[in-house]
């Protein structure tokens, strides 16, 4: 059956078509005719957000959440641009978006008119692809596509630009199937020559290391369920990029914790050691390599990634797949067959001695009940872990501690931003991802100085009354900047000190949240107890020490075997080549 | 602390694209974006349906930064092809150049005998000046404007260069 339908009505129709349950979305002039078919409509929900930031960041925590394409809806200038970083953010961290702004009248664009703004232009580069949709017979194809790029190959963020004439004016809309131009269509599998390598390269390895990234988590579950039973059939241990987090079980024996600038001493010395490692959908980032030319120098390496073009651009490697994570996975168990585990004994004997080095060791005890924050994240663990919560974080000090001391053990439950590093992202994720997974447990781990970039959303929580926790880490301090301050510039603070902090219960309270300070050690267990136990939005402002400091830490422009343990002396300065480092 | 620079090397890359609005941006800003050079560029639709649009692009870079841009160029959904003709063995390049000299007396012909050894032909001509047209390679292109600036160079207008194997084979 075919029908006249408006362009408005046609986007609805499509999103519908691919089985969207959320917007997130703000509206304005230049999106009123899609609003006003999302009015009557009640297959798509609309979730309000505070901010448009808040709408991208909430949609990412939703598919992040649930391995299914967030939608954003916002208007034409100040819609989009506010969107930018939340794109940009889901394209640094390959998270599914699509995303629809609404554009000025075609016959308007480019005469700078009202809330005009170059969307195609500003999200070219942050954006897996963008379209600007002139005409509403194209508009049913353009979604169906926007829909298949977010989400096959590597994910990634799609604007689709919509002029408001464009929403207005009519086309015809058919139920059946849309005939796809099929122009995408990334590899998934790998030839049998290269898997037949991999193999063979892994089974001769006396010291072998699996390196495994966000890909796995981007690839689905049976990604994390393949990955454990390759890592079973080869006894490899195994580390993870913070991305990558969930996929394997922390508690597993083989586990080295994360890798990286401020993963594990046996983490890192690994990959310095190893002789061959398997990166499994990770992309060598400067976070992960620490200085290149000292990174992993006797290893031959393999590199599975889906996008082609991730291979070979940090580090360069032996064996490069381009592929699917679970295909390739299949494809590699399938041909180890019946082979035997080589002893790697010595190897993992020599993992245990780093192990022994206890680098996740802090300062338990601190004079007047001050609250350690790495002690915090480990109770907030303790006491929440038979929930199964879904942790996102903001970023900084407290998403290093979150990634270092809560336990993941499933895909999914682990939601930061990684590659673009988004202060503000944490609460509007864990609203999306609340959205998304009703049931679940969902906490913010958050910074008080990240907390305020997107502070607005505690209304959207209270509007759709999702049951969200927010546990603030509060050592008044941009803690992360404050520490590399510390490290790299003799402790001169420049403006890193949250001054005139909010009192974030009495805010909480005034959107209607719960708010529950915690500020000594002996208030710790019952705060977060109590935190649990409102069966609703609560804030906690957890006071924890000022100056605690994040370990281990590679500094910048040092290798995996350079790095600073708790009790190490800094010199507080550093050369010039590693202060240009980021 | 000083900035470093690696040894570069030139290629060609041919890359056929959908003929949609905003890909030459996309391209182009791929360049800028992440940091690659572009010595020229040239595009132009190439089908009947005009549905296909052939680019040819000339990058300098280090191997390794080669490697990316072929990737990065793939990389992008209206991106159907590339070919690094640099990398693929015996290929041909053209650019067509616009040559505009003027002077009198020796100088005038001179420049007109120097067309003619290089192939260029006049396209325009008044008492005191000349435009030639040049096909050929960058180098051949080159070495004609080094001559008409010792006679009357006013200004020089370059297509870019367009590339294609040799051989019976399509790309």
């Amino acid at each position: 059956m075919s029908e006249e339908k408006s362009g408005a009505a046609i986007l609805v129709e499509s999103l519908v078509r691919q089985n969207v349950e959320f917007v997130f979305g703000y509206p304005g002039g230049a999106v009123l005719p899609i609003y006003d078919e999302l009015f009557s409509d009640t297959r798509v929900r609309h979730i309000l957000v505070r901010h448009e930031a808040g709408a991208a960041h909430a949609a990412e925590g939703y598919a992040r959440s649930t391995g299914k394409p967030g939608v954003v809806l916002v208007t034409s200038g100040p819609g989009a641009t506010n969107a930018v970083t939340g794109i940009a953010d889901a394209f640094l961290d390959s998270i599914p978006l699509v995303v629809i702004t609404g554009q000025v009248a075609t016959n308007l664009i480019g005469s700078d008119a009202f809330q005009e703004a170059d969307t195609v232009g500003i999200t070219r580069h942050c954006t897996k692809h963008n379209y600007l949709v002139k005409d509403p017979s194209e508009l049913a194809a353009t979604i169906d596509e926007a829909f298949q790029i977010a989400m096959e190959g590597r994910p990634g963020p799609v604007v689709v630009d919509i002029p408001k004439n464009v929403q207005v004016a009519t086309a015809t809309w058919s139920e059946n199937a849309i005939q796809r131009k099929n122009r995408y269509s990334p590899r998934k599998a790998a030839s049998a020559d290269e898997i037949a390598e991999a193999v063979d390269m892994i089974a001769r390895a006396e010291r072998p290391i699996l390196y495994t990234g966000g890909g796995v988590i981007n690839s689905g579950p049976r990604a994390s369920e393949l990955l454990r039973k390759f890592q079973e059939i080869t006894g490899a241990p195994l580390t993870s990029t913070l991305m990558g987090l969930g996929a394997f079980d922390h508690r597993h024996p083989d586990w080295l914790g994360m890798l990286g600038m401020h993963g594990t001493y046996e983490a890192n010395m690994a990959m310095n050691e190893c002789d061959v490692m398997v990166n499994i959908g990770a992309r060598f980032d400067d976070r992960v390599t620490g200085r290149l030319d000292a990174f992993s120098p006797n290893s031959e390496k393999i590199h599975i990634d889906i996008d082609r073009s991730s291979i070979n651009k940090v580090v360069e490697v032996d064996l490069g797949i381009v592929g699917d994570c679970a295909t390739v996975l299949e494809q590699m168990i399938a041909a180890w067959g019946k082979r035997k585990q080589a002893d790697i004994s010595e190897w993992k004997a020599r993992i245990e001695r780093w192990r022994a080095k206890d680098s996740l060791a802090y300062a338990k005890q601190v004079k007047g009940g001050t609250i350690m924050p790495q002690l915090a994240v480990e109770r907030l663990y303790a006491l929440t872990r038979d929930k199964d919560p879904i942790i996102t974080t903001e970023v900084g000090q407290h998403q290093m501690w979150a990634a270092q001391y809560f336990g993941f053990d499933k895909p999914n439950k682990w939601l930061t931003s990684g590659g673009l590093g988004t202060m503000g992202y944490g609460m509007p994720a864990a609203i999306g991802a609340q959205l998304g997974n009703p049931d679940s447990l969902v906490i913010d781990i958050a910074g008080e100085a990240s907390i305020q970039m997107n502070i607005q959303e505690l209304g959207t929580a209270s509007q759709f009354r999702l049951p969200i926790k927010v546990f603030i880490l509060n050592n008044e301090y941009m803690g992360m900047v404050r520490q590399w301050q510390e490290l790299t510039y003799e402790s001169r603070y420049s403006n890193s000190y949250s001054d005139s902090l909010p009192d974030f219960v009495a805010l909480s309270e005034a959107y209607g949240w719960k708010g529950i300070r915690i500020h000594d050690e002996s208030q710790l267990d019952a705060g977060i107890k109590a935190m649990m136990e409102h069966d609703g939005p609560v804030m906690v402002d957890c006071l924890v020490s000022k100056e605690a400091n994040c370990f281990p830490m590679i500094p910048s422009g040092a290798a995996h075997t350079e790095m600073l343990l708790y009790g190490d002396t800094v010199a507080g300065t550093m050369e010039d080549e590693a202060k240009a480092l980021v | 602390m000083k900035i470093l620079h690696r040894e570069t090397e030139r290629h060609v890359l041919t890359v056929m694209v959908d003929n949609e609005a905003g890909i030459l941006a996309k391209i182009a800003g791929l360049f800028t974006a992440r940091g690659y050079n572009i010595d020229s560029l040239t595009v132009a639709d190439i089908t009947e349906n005009h549905a296909v649009s052939r680019i040819t692009i000339v990058t300098k870079g280090p191997p390794s930064v080669i490697d990316q841009i072929h990737a990065q160029l793939e990389r992008l959904v209206p991106v159907h092809k590339v070919i690094d003709l640099t990398e693929s063995g015996p290929h041909l390049e053209r650019e067509l150049a616009l040559v505009k000299v003027s002077g009198k007396g020796e100088n005038r012909v001179e420049a007109l005998r120097l067309a003619d050894v290089f192939r260029a032909n006049v396209v325009d001509s008044t008492t005191s000046s000349f435009i030639f047209e040049i096909v050929g390679t960058p180098e051949k292109v080159d070495s004609f404007i080094a001559l008409m600036r010792e006679l009357g160079l006013v200004e020089v207008g370059r297509t870019g260069v367009v590339g294609m194997m040799r051989g019976p084979e399509g790309i």
